[in-house]
């Protein structure tokens, strides 16, 4: 190696222990135990270590960030789900309340109607009560016509005309 | 050692700004062998602890939400893994635990010779010496067993005009040659610098009337290495997969 001799002139005759040739062998031999500890204490455990741990933990976030991908499109639908069953449910309280709707107003129909036929029923009966009492009254005042008419006849010409004859008249009279 | 003759500068104050760096055993005196144990050995074996600290015994709990320490080593790891994928593509990767080897090395050995009384070992131009010449040889025989003889396409400008490529792969060819020497002189200079004027500001702090002005120089100093011990590992890293870069795809 040219450039140590030329160091080694210039330092004044071995100025530099680094000049020193006789500790070179010793340094050299200590040098390559030293390399080839190293080499093997790294490229038999301290590296495959490292590298395997390295690996490991790239591993577990790439699984960890999938993991939070799948979480986070759970949440997703869910919050689907969630308002799909809203939705159905509002339409479910839509349609019972119409149907609730639409049976109260079947029985109030209902109701109404028989309370229609019974009212009619009771004014029919009404009617036919004020008929009777009109038929019967007609009759008590023909009656009550015939014998007045039969007195008054009697009166006027008393033995000439039956009885007979006078109810006929007032009948004739009082259907005229 | 010859430092003891530099002490006599700077007007009685005695300044060893490079006793930090010489090299001696642990135990006892003498001659430093090749397997003598030695502050090399000491400072060594704490990088490779702090490393197992950190990236082993700092991950042992292999948490999904990682602690402080696991933190740090995936930073480490994921720093370094972006930066040879970036830089050498896809291919690059499997060649990634060298890199990071080095660059934890690097990285950590900066560090450690940043605490007062250290020993950086990345100071020393036979570590990253070695540590270039390592990468040197390991690109130049990858890129042949990859490409074959079409490895040398790499000093062919083919974009050129005809009658620069010759000349044009000249400068190549140096400039490939001297990639190994740029790669280590860059990283124990930087460290080494870095350390020395650290010690010539501490002499300086002797003087009583200057200590307050050195001290405030060796805080900003201190924060200057630590910011030029990581960028130091991290250029080291980054020409490291460059050069690989090359060797894998060597047209240009």
């Amino acid at each position: 190696m040219a450039t140590e001799t030329h160091g080694a002139e210039t330092e004044s005759a071995g100025g530099m222990p680094q000049l020193d040739f006789s500790t070179f062998d010793n340094q050299i031999v200590w040098l390559l135990i030293t390399l080839v500890v190293i080499y093997f204490v790294l490229s038999r455990v301290a590296l495959p270590r490292i590298g395997s741990v390295l690996a490991e933990r790239a591993g577990t976030i790439t699984n960890d960030i999938a993991a939070a991908e799948d979480l986070k499109q759970q949440a997703i639908d869910a919050e689907a789900a969630y308002e799909k069953a809203l939705i159905d449910a509002r339409a479910e309280a839509g349609r019972i309340v119409g149907e609730t709707k639409a049976t109260i107003q079947a029985d109030l129909d209902k109701a109404i109607a028989k309370a229609d036929a019974e009212i009619a029923a009771r004014a029919a009966e009404g009617e036919k009560a004020i008929a009777a009492i009109r038929d019967s009254a007609s009759e008590n005042a023909a009656i009550v016509a015939k014998d007045i008419a039969k007195d008054i006849v009697a009166a006027v010409s008393p033995g000439k005309i039956d009885a007979k004859s006078v109810t006929a008249a007032v009948t004739a009279k009082m259907k005229g | 050692m010859a430092t003891e003759a530099q002490g006599a500068e700077e007007g009685g104050l005695v300044f060893h700004p490079m006793d930090q760096f010489i090299v001696k055993p642990l135990f006892g005196y003498g001659e430093v062998g090749a397997f003598t144990i030695t502050n090399v050995t000491l400072w060594m074996a704490l990088t490779v602890v702090a490393i197992i600290a950190l990236l082993v015994f700092g991950t042992s709990r292999r948490a999904i939400v990682p602690t402080r320490s696991q933190s740090i080593a995936e930073m480490m790891y994921g720093f370094v893994y972006k930066m040879v994928e970036d830089v050498t593509g896809k291919d690059g990767v499997k060649y990634f635990p060298y890199i990071m080897t080095l660059f934890m090395f690097i990285l950590v050995s900066n560090f450690l010779g940043l605490i007062p009384g250290a020993f950086t070992t990345t100071s020393h131009i036979a570590v990253t010496g070695v540590l270039a010449m390592f990468v040197f040889l390991a690109v130049t025989i990858l890129g042949f067993v990859k490409n074959g003889l079409g490895f040398l396409g790499l000093f062919w400008v083919s974009s050129a005009p005809l009658a620069l490529r010759p000349i044009l792969a000249l400068i190549e060819v140096i400039s490939y040659f001297v990639r190994p020497v740029s790669h280590s002189i860059r990283l124990a200079g930087n460290m080494m610098a870095g350390h020395a004027v650290i010690k010539v500001f501490a002499g300086f702090a002797a003087i009583a009337a200057i200590s307050p002005l050195s001290i405030v120089a060796i805080t900003a100093m201190y924060g200057l290495e630590i910011l030029v011990s990581g960028i130091q590992a991290y250029v080291f890293a980054i020409l490291t997969c460059v050069y690989l870069k090359d060797a894998l795809h060597p047209s240009h």
